[in-house]
């Protein structure tokens, strides 16, 4: 789950790492107050979206009065930011975060995530600061600089030292760099982040290590224990269709093809996206209804399906391992009946009772196409997406 | 032949009495899983499934003597199980578990280094080997004693290769499933290693998928270590980099960790692989033809 920047930076402030100062702002007039109240000579009106790259899409204004941080926050409030992070349809802006504007004399990148194939947390340091970080590591993985945390010990002084000689930081500044990656550690652990990014890190005008931006990810499996975060989520900065299956709990992800899959298990879903393409289909989504599949499942997943408009055809493949496939089979039945389906479904059942299962779909009467293998269902439903009979 | 369990192996399980724990330990029974007790705290001297239940792993180990537990116990407390087996000196945790928090497993990871206890998983389906010993919560009937060993870190695409190799005749050695989280128990080079010194395997699918380097390593290891044929499938061509696909590690992130990239690594290894899903059972008949 994400936080937005004016969240991550309350917590930022909440553990003791220096931030300027702002306020978060829902209309121009609470922009105008909030930029008086903050006081000084400029601000910085940010959009507030889930994605990165808001300078270059023109989500990040300077200020020179309290009346041009309220007409930057008029423009931004109520439009959809597009970035190149946000997808083509772009996020709404439906917060803006005026802050009193930094001097600066260096930009610089540091970030804290769960490193796999270390097993560690690490934390990542750049002097390239202010980039698109992904492009530094591609193009010039020797400025970036990381050390690994061991669970036992925590973040060590040698460690910070490393990082701060590495990044050109005086002693003063290693000091403060040393404080805020403990502080950084800390705030990852005790909220379950997977990732906390600050980019850029600046050293201000009077040589102090501030963090200009700040990102934070929680992990969605900690969510249990990290309940005060569930009631700072941003619906509206999520896909509705996404948001719908996951209060379902289906695992569900929207993509830009025509043929529609539902399948058990999340391998079993990419590998059917996958079979799909390879025989000339593009699929729509990646939907996993989990090993269960149970028939109240199988509806809320055909219903999601069909919300979007693009489907020509659906795929539902099944591998009926606990649960037996004439019960999948008649859930399927109900849920077409009910939900009222009406392109094409063709449906590959395998493993216990699969013969009662595919009977009851071919005696069915409906427009549910049994496939016996894999392939022959990939074949079917890329066939039935071009609106050719099979 | 076969590796890490057989029909001689003794079984806990951990959060037997919860629903989902009593169902498939159950299932284990029926196929013939010698479990031999329970444990679930607060719920010792009860008996379930005409075994013995006890609130500590330490006393169940006592009094059977068990080399394996398996874990059933919610996600919350997954990684307190998982430790808990370990000290009480069973060889192999096996943790079905979804939804087990990333840094609770960076800590336990550090905890079990140098333990010489293994862990499979979480989330998991877990290992079986068939007509011997079923631990986890795989369909028993779709495997068949045979020449076969499959490691894999997803569930049902996992039975999609025990079912084609099945039909194919193969059978299988041992099949594993090594679970879609991020950090993770055995790997696939762990399980390579033993596949390749086991007389009873004669070839090995692989069913790796986006995210991580894990496959890359695998291939590397592969072409160095690995005499017996090996098939190869990865899941997620078409998955869209930065969003995640069902398991927490299932995620391209960054450009790396791709299906295209991992594809490429094996077969630059000599590694055979399937485009289709559906032609792993295919591949390795005829690898081993």
């Amino acid at each position: 789950m994400n936080l937005h920047e004016y969240q991550a930076k309350a917590l930022f402030a909440e553990f003791g790492i220096p931030v300027p100062r702002g306020r978060a702002a829902a209309s121009a007039a609470e922009a105008e107050v909030a930029a008086r109240e903050l006081g000084g000579e400029r601000w910085v009106v940010k959009a507030q979206v889930h994605a990165g790259g808001r300078g270059k899409a023109g989500g990040v204004k300077l200020a020179n009065s309290a009346e041009e941080t309220a007409a930057h926050a008029e423009a931004m409030l109520g439009t959809r930011l597009v970035t190149r992070q946000s997808g083509h349809a772009g996020l709404p802006v439906d917060t803006v975060y005026v802050e009193a504007a930094s001097s600066i004399q260096r930009e610089l990148y540091m970030s804290a995530l769960v490193d796999r194939a270390r097993e560690r947390v690490i934390v990542m340091a750049s002097a390239a600061g202010g980039m698109d970080i992904e492009e530094v590591a591609a193009s010039t993985p020797e400025k970036i600089l990381t050390a690994a945390i061991h669970p036992a010990v925590g973040v060590s002084p040698w460690q910070c030292r490393q990082l701060g000689y590495g990044l050109g930081l005086d002693a003063g500044q290693i000091r403060e760099l040393a404080d805020i990656i403990g502080k950084v550690v800390t705030l990852f652990h005790r909220c379950d982040a997977s990732l906390v990014e600050i980019n850029p890190l600046i050293v201000d005008g009077d040589g102090h290590v501030v963090a200009l931006d700040a990102k934070i990810d929680i992990e969605d499996s900690a969510l249990f224990r990290q309940q005060r975060y569930e009631g700072w989520r941003d619906e509206g900065q999520e896909d509705p269709s996404e948001r719908d299956a996951r209060e379902h709990g289906l695992n569900y992800v929207s993509l830009d093809g025509n043929i529609a899959c539902m399948v058990n298990g999340a391998g079993l879903a990419m590998a059917t996206m996958d079979i799909i393409k390879l025989h000339g289909g593009e699929p729509a989504n990646f939907l996993d209804v989990g090993g269960g599949a149970t028939a109240q499942r199988v509806a809320q997943a055909f219903r999601i399906i069909l919300g979007n408009p693009n489907v020509k055809a659906i795929l539902v493949n099944i591998f009926g391992g606990i649960v037996r496939c004439d019960l999948i089979a008649e859930g399927i039945l109900t849920a077409v009946k009910d939900i009222g389906v009406t392109v094409p479904v063709v449906v590959r059942l395998e493993g216990t009772n699969v013969r009662k299962g595919r009977q009851l779909l071919a005696g069915s009467g409906l427009a549910v196409v049994p496939a016996s293998d894999l392939r022959s269902a990939a074949e079917k439903v890329v066939g039935l997406a071009r609106g050719q009979d099979t | 032949m076969s590796i890490l369990v057989g029909a001689e192996t003794r079984v806990i399980s951990q959060g037997m009495t919860g629903r989902q724990g009593l169902f498939h330990t159950g299932q284990c029974l029926e196929y013939g899983t010698r479990v031999v007790a329970g444990v679930t705290p607060g719920r010792g001297g009860e008996e379930h499934l005409g075994l013995p239940v006890y609130d500590t792993m330490q006393e169940a180990v006592a009094a059977t003597g068990a080399e394996v537990s398996m874990v059933f116990v919610p996600a919350a407390f997954a990684g307190d199980a998982i430790l808990e087996a370990a000290a009480s000196g069973v060889e192999l945790v096996v943790c079905i578990t979804e939804g087990v928090p990333v840094l609770d497993m960076v800590k336990v990871k550090a905890a079990l280094a140098g333990t010489g206890c293994r862990l499979i998983g979480p989330n998991c389906p877990g290992i079986i080997t068939p007509g011997a010993c079923k631990l986890g919560i795989m369909p028993g009937f779709i495997h068949r004693p045979g020449s076969v060993g499959i490691i894999s870190r997803s569930g049902t695409l996992t039975y999609e290769a025990v079912w084609q190799t099945t039909n194919a005749g193969l059978g299988q050695s041992t099949c594993i499933g090594i679970g879609g989280d991020p950090i993770r128990g055995l790997n696939f080079i762990d399980c390579l290693e033993l596949f390749e010194a086991d007389p009873g395997t004669r070839g090995i699918i692989l069913v790796g998928e986006i995210g991580g380097g894990d496959e890359e390593a695998a291939a590397e290891y592969i072409q160095d270590r690995v005499s017996k044929p090996v098939v190869a499938y990865i899941a997620g061509v078409t998955a869209p980099p930065g969003k995640r696909m069902g398991h927490a590690g299932a995620i391209i992130s960054a450009g790396s960790g791709t299906a295209q990239a991992k594809f490429e690594a094996l077969e630059e290894a000599g590694v055979t692989t399937v485009r289709s899903p559906a032609m792993l059972g295919s591949a390795i008949a005829e690898a081993l033809d």
